[in-house]
């Protein structure tokens, strides 16, 4: 750890303490003395390790990736269990057992976890990866990238003990308060400038497509994140704040923000995986050079305008929904564009779906992909939306995405790099691996057939009207009518967790495997033969 | 001739940055910026005011409980939700919500006209306990509003931060902040004909049956029973505002 670690972590010592001593409500006394906490463990490891020899620039920085790998499994898992909470809370209301363990306050802990923790931490050790091999340099500013890594998780604690607490801005995917927020920002921007400065001393005169995709996504979530947490605190010393905007414009940057965090971080920064992991695992070259320009030009300007289909025929103007109806059926194309340079990148190696699971994974994940967004432009046209709105059809949608495509692209991945950061020839087991795709696509199937069948049905029944032109159906009746849908749900989500809970051993196994047991292990080319 | 090659910015990073980043921002700008200053968007529609301290509070208690996660507070211009919510929501009904709180799910019905549909008694009852008066309901229950004090210690500079944010409290709303809201909630009675002159169409009375303390209940229901209620839709003109 160097002086300058030493220093910043004296200051959030510091902040923690002020915030302690002159906090107005408990969750920001109970944050700021978990700052201290924090900081001070770190500051007493940073003391032991104090060094002031420079890394050996020649070699990767491949400990925060390892770390970040190991994050990203353990809050999938958590985030998954939540999930099954939440989605059991729904079929048995029982299962409500206290304040904190409510639906309204696990639903962000549940899609936070999954989407900043799980996905974060995959996109954040993927790209420090990707970046390295593509620029054969070290990631840049020294340390500057286990600080992203640790302030990342900090983050990720912060907002998940604040929500089961009832701190909340109550904007879905942007719930943290507006200190958290500004954590955030700290650690995005030390997230962009690694990412840069490893870009500036490549060794490559070419930047590699992925790294395009890594860069747009790190860049747009940053000005997202800016924009639609603009708020001002009751107290600097407490909790809670009011946005800056209000009602319809408010609505408007509430979607913006979050159509563009599916957009950037669940499309193109996990496409930054796909167009690195699945060439390389594959032993081929990207499909087509020229469509990967035109489909990371075209993605990142057409996504930004299709916030507006998530408030079809409410108090937004027309000429707003119609736009971004109009765009989200243009994103249909480059999304395409995208599944198809990867899944065209198999081309001469079809029969590798056969003989390796990690490819039939990342096959899976693009055939998800492609399902996915061409579901999302169909939902988003009035018409259709009219009837899905609000209704079960929109989550099926969002898990056919996060489950199929950001859950599959990411358990393939892990399965490819965790081999390559421990220096093993294989991953401990492929039978295990086949295992684990099959509870994640049974699962996920369960899941989002139940979703479509009850989403439509409560649509189609609350316009339901009886021949003496009355509607047909209470509103009660149509939440009885989705239980056994709700029940299926949880079930299939079972399935994906178990197959989580095959990869963490799996991994586990692989990491701590013998010389004698990586001798025995069956690698792809073996088990075909 | 200067000829563009896209490897110019393949090997230029900061080029990349820069490119990425404004080809970002355009759709936003497009689609954003026009709401701040659109007649339709920006309309003043006769009845809306500024929440009252303790409507805000209980506004805060549905934010901190994430109803929103299952009720939608916007009702769509579509035969069956206008039968079934009451008339379609206007922009002006939320111009004064910070955040908005329009929702994307409705595991429970639309909230946003749910202000006088039921009594004050069930609507304790039915947060006490929603099995007792819907045996299909899935909600949790909230049970512990009432049995928690509300906490008001802020009220002064909760009202500050949102006439900062732009709602015009004015100082003597917000001078009298604490006021208000004991008065609404009955604690004191003093100050009723002030209160009412500060907030039109504002009732104040015990919304939990207990007199004796300012619950978490009191605060969410007085909020629960204004929602929707302050336009009077026998006098707007939607024509005169044709969106």
């Amino acid at each position: 750890m160097s002086i300058y670690s030493i220093i910043f972590l004296v200051l959030t010592t510091m902040c923690g303490l002020v915030g302690a001593a002159f906090a107005v409500d408990s969750v920001f006394a109970f944050h700021s003395w978990l700052t201290v906490a924090i900081s001070l463990a770190f500051l007493f490891w940073g003391i032991r390790n104090y060094t002031t020899e420079p890394a050996d620039q020649s070699r990767y920085m491949d400990g925060v990736v390892r770390w970040g790998i190991i994050a990203t499994i353990f809050w999938g898992i958590v985030g998954f269990l939540v999930g099954i909470v939440i989605a059991t809370e729904l079929a048995f209301p029982e299962v409500n057992l206290f304040k904190e363990m409510n639906f309204g306050r696990l639903r962000p802990l549940h899609t936070s976890a999954v989407i900043f923790a799980f996905c974060g931490n995959a996109l954040i050790a993927s790209s420090f990866y990707v970046v390295q091999r593509t620029t054969s340099a070290r990631l840049a500013l020294g340390n500057l990238a286990w600080f992203v890594f640790w302030g990342y998780q900090f983050f990720i604690i912060l907002a998940a003990t604040s929500y089961v607490l009832g701190v909340t801005q109550a904007r879905e995917y942007a719930e943290p308060e507006w200190y958290i927020d500004i954590w955030l920002t700290i650690v995005w921007v030390a997230y962009l400038i690694v990412f840069m400065g490893t870009l500036f001393k490549r060794k490559e005169p070419h930047i590699f497509v992925a790294n395009w995709f890594y860069l747009a996504f790190i860049v747009t979530v940053a000005m997202l994140h800016l924009v639609n947490n603009m708020a001002v605190p009751v107290s600097f010393f407490g909790v809670k704040s009011y946005s800056l905007f209000s009602g319809v414009q408010d609505a408007l940057t509430q979607w913006w923000y979050g159509h563009n965090a599916v957009g950037f971080f669940l499309t193109a920064g996990f496409l930054g995986i796909m167009y690195y992991f699945v060439p390389k695992r594959a032993n081929r070259p990207i499909y087509s050079y020229r469509l990967s320009i035109v489909h990371f030009w075209s993605l990142i300007f057409l996504y930004i305008w299709a916030g507006p289909h998530h408030l079809h025929y409410t108090a937004l103007p027309d000429w707003a929904q119609t736009l971004g109806m109009v765009f989200s059926i243009m994103l249909w194309m480059p999304s395409w564009g995208g599944m198809i340079n990867g899944l065209m990148t198999l081309q001469g190696a079809w029969d590798k779906i056969r003989t390796d699971p990690i490819i039939k994974m990342f096959v899976l994940s693009l055939a998800f992909y492609g399902m996915s967004t061409f579901e999302g432009p169909l939902m988003a046209i009035k018409e259709v939306n009219s009837l899905s709105h609000y209704t079960d059809w929109t989550i099926g949608h969002v898990h056919s995405a996060a489950l199929g495509w950001n859950g599959m692209v990411t358990f393939a991945m892990i399965y490819y790099i965790v081999p390559k950061l421990w220096g093993k020839k294989e991953i401990y087991s492929l039978r295990l691996v086949n295992a684990h795709f099959w509870l994640a696509t049974v699962g996920i199937v369960f899941y989002i057939s139940a979703m479509w069948v009850s989403g439509i049905m409560q649509g189609v029944m609350w316009k339901t009207y009886n021949a003496a032109g009355f509607l047909e159906y209470s509103f009660a009746e149509t939440v009885a009518a989705m239980f056994p849908y709700y029940v299926i749900r949880t079930s299939g989500g079972v399935l994906f967790l178990i197959g989580a809970l095959l990869m963490a051993y799996n991994v586990y196994r692989t990491i701590t495997m013998s010389k004698e047991e990586e001798a025995n292990i069956e690698t792809v080319t073996e088990a075909a033969a | 001739m200067f000829k563009f090659k896209h490897e110019l910015i393949e090997k230029n990073a900061t080029l990349l940055l820069v490119g990425s980043l404004l080809v970002v921002t355009i759709g936003g700008i497009v689609e954003i910026a026009p709401l701040f200053y659109l007649e339709n968007t920006i309309e003043k529609v006769e009845g809306m005011r500024p929440y009252t301290p303790l409507e805000l509070k209980g506004r805060e208690i549905y934010m901190r409980e994430g109803c929103y996660n299952c009720h939608s507070q916007m009702i769509r211009p579509l035969r069956d939700e206008v039968e079934r919510y009451g008339h379609y929501s206007l922009a002006a009904e939320s111009m004064y919500d910070h955040p908005f709180q329009w929702g994307s799910k409705r595991t429970g019905p639309d909230l946003a006209r749910v202000g006088g549909r039921y009594s004050d008694e069930w609507h304790v009852a039915h947060l006490k306990d929603p099995k007792a008066l819907v045996p299909e309901t899935v909600m949790p229950k909230y049970a512990f509003l009432a049995e928690t004090k509300l906490d008001y210690t802020l009220i002064e500079k909760t009202l500050k931060a949102n006439w900062w944010v732009g709602v015009p409290y004015t100082d003597e709303q917000m001078a009298n902040a604490k006021i208000d809201l004991e008065t609404q909630a009955e604690l004191d009675g003093d100050e009723i004909d002030g209160f009412e002159e500060r907030y039109q169409k504002a009732s104040a009375r015990v919304w939990d049956n207990n007199p004796n303390m300012i619950s978490e209940m009191d605060a969410l229901v007085a909020y629960l029973q204004m929602l929707g209620t302050l336009v009077d839709f026998d006098l707007y003109d939607a024509n005169a505002n044709k969106r």
